[in-house]
């Protein structure tokens, strides 16, 4: 089972991206559960979402602790929020930025895997607009087995209708150019 | 068994009611229920199915109505949480009183103050006592499945009762999860067209939820119990058609590892499964302790909670409720009357835990279970409450 917690600000889509992905995992015949913080909304405020993918059915309902992916969709988090607790040893830091990898591991102290893309970048120049949650889905699964690239495809289309082409293409932009850093 | 769909729990509840073919919803939107009351409004604006939905001002208007459109032989459904469910206390005696078949969906959460939109089962434990049939829904599944068998169970001609379904807030409403959808063929073939006894029609007048004098009211209370009391063999039969036709089955009491259980842990609710889990755990690390899952809370299943803990030796309840200066919580006042005759009376242990969204994580099923093992009498506690 993997375990992915997402933080974000509210209105940047965090939960929109638990969501897309567990339905994925879920068309592909694997077990999900995509779930939010269950914290009042508030726009611009740190809020956290959660995905669990299994292949066998997930029992657990408690809360993610100990994750083994965490996704930071706006770097502006780091320092506010401590977004590498409870974070597997083995596990990945996956990071929308335009700043280099050891300038994240000084500022969190942390020497684990890092993945990182500038996902508003991507966004921006996709969509007009500087908002890179389904773009960071592409880092996302790139950085972990949890779905294949071809099953996003359908619940993207199916939630944002038009607009689903340049997302989708946005998303593998960033597939292509996440880049690892042990 | 039909393909596993993603979904988010609240949505597919709606999906559910719209399955059952209702003519009237009158629901009144509350977190954590809003999805079900905006996407069950989309179904009936779109014209998927050929109903009514009431934007009414109130939760208490909202059951009046039910009420009112149910007596009229309607099919009817509403759905709330917490605040919404005690503003509507006020119609569900009469609702039952009146023996009608009106479903509900308790979207747990709970009771200010002060002011928590998080999941516990305060709000159900606030009505218990409102003659309604009560289940509670352990994951979306469940939530699919007892929400449509609700509607065959309060319309059967020997129930004629409301029903609800317990959906712990947040846990389950707003998880998105796998489940399996039912056709329509299907639910048509399980639920038949609603039959009512009798309803209001300007053709044929009948009155009906009457004033009672004092030499009769206590004859209606008998009846409503004991129509209460009844409808478990009816409730038990619908599950039974239910898995001829789905392959799922249900009881009132689910167990789990519970052959050679020296402790019982006691769930209701989306914790069965967490539960389900730290018994995993335990029995790896060879303590014999087993799960008992309630998913019948009203009428209570008397019989089937015995069978389920025969022989086990303490009984660890988790009681996600309080009842302030009580004896101790609402499940286990239930479950300590039900043994007071026994002669071997297990030790009955409980625990407080989980309320207004306080996580509970498989450790803390783990120590609960330690903890009971080691009393020596029954005792009552908040379980990891810091002082």
């Amino acid at each position: 089972m993997i375990e992915i917690r997402w933080h974000g600000r509210g209105g940047q889509g965090a939960v929109t991206s638990v969501e897309i992905l567990a339905l994925a995992a879920i068309a592909e015949g694997k077990y999900a559960q995509g779930f939010p913080s269950f914290g009042p909304e508030r726009r611009g405020a740190p809020v956290m979402a959660f995905n669990r993918v299994a292949d066998l059915p997930i029992k657990i309902r408690s809360g993610i602790y100990e994750p083994d992916v965490v996704v930071v969709l706006d770097p502006s988090l780091i320092g506010l929020v401590n977004v590498i607790e409870g974070l597997k040893e083995k596990g990945i830091l996956v990071v929308n930025t335009s700043k280099p990898a050891d300038y994240l591991r000084k500022q969190l102290n942390y020497k684990g895997r890092i993945a990182t893309v500038d996902a508003t970048a991507i966004a921006r120049e996709e969509l007009g607009v500087p908002i890179a949650n389904t773009t960071m889905i592409g880092a996302v699964i790139k950085a972990t087995d949890a779905i294949s690239l071809d099953s996003i495809s359908e619940p993207i289309e199916e939630r944002f209708g038009r607009l689903a082409e340049r997302n989708i293409k946005a998303l593998k932009r960033a597939y292509q150019s996440v880049k690892f850093f042990d | 068994m039909g393909k596993r769909i993603g979904m988010e729990v609240a949505i597919a509840a709606a999906e559910a009611v719209a399955l059952c073919r209702i003519d009237m919803a009158a629901v009144y939107p509350i977190t954590p229920q809003s999805h079900i009351a905006e996407h069950l409004s989309d179904i009936v604006h779109n014209g998927q199915i050929d109903a009514e939905f009431l934007t009414v001002e109130s939760e208490h208007s909202a059951m009046s109505a039910c009420v009112g459109a149910s007596a009229a032989g309607a099919r009817v459904y509403t759905a709330t949480s917490s605040q919404g469910l005690i503003l509507m206390h006020e119609i569900l005696p009469i609702a039952s009183a009146m023996r009608l078949p009106i479903v509900m969906g308790v979207c747990n959460r709970a009771v200010s103050g002060p002011l928590n939109i998080w999941n516990d089962h305060s709000d159900i434990m606030h009505v218990r006592e409102c003659g309604w049939i009560q289940l509670f829904a352990e994951n979306g599944q469940e939530v699919i499945d007892m929400t449509i068998q609700a509607f065959k169970m309060a319309e059967h001609p020997e129930v004629m009762l409301p029903a609800l379904v317990n959906i712990d807030g947040f846990q389950l409403t707003h998880m998105i999860e796998p489940m399996e959808m039912p056709s329509q063929e299907e639910v048509d073939k399980f639920l038949p067209e609603r039959k009512p006894f009798a309803y209001l029609h300007p053709d044929k007048p009948v009155s009906m939820g009457c004033f009672n004098m004092p030499d009769i009211f206590m004859e209606t209370m008998k009846a409503k119990d004991m129509a209460l009391r009844n409808s478990k063999k009816t409730i038990i039969k619908v599950w039974k058609d239910w898995a001829e036709i789905f392959g799922r089955e249900y009881q009132p009491v689910e167990t789990y590892k519970m052959k050679d259980a020296e402790v019982a842990i006691v769930t209701m609710g989306s914790m069965g499964e967490t539960a389900s889990v730290a018994v995993d755990e335990m029995r790896k690390a060879k303590m014999k302790v087993g799960l008992v899952k309630i998913k019948l809370w009203r009428p209570f299943p008397e019989e089937e909670f015995k069978a389920a803990v025969k022989g086990c030796k303490t009984i660890a309840i988790m009681d996600r409720a309080v009842s302030f200066g009580g004896v101790n919580g609402p499940v286990a006042a239930e479950i300590k009357s039900l043994f007071y005759h026994e002669q071997e009376r297990p030790k009955i242990v409980d625990f407080i835990m989980g309320l207004g969204g306080r996580d509970v994580r498989v450790e803390d099923f783990i120590s609960m279970a330690e903890r009971a093992k080691k009393k020596k009498e029954d005792t009552f506690e908040f379980l990891g409450v810091r002082e």
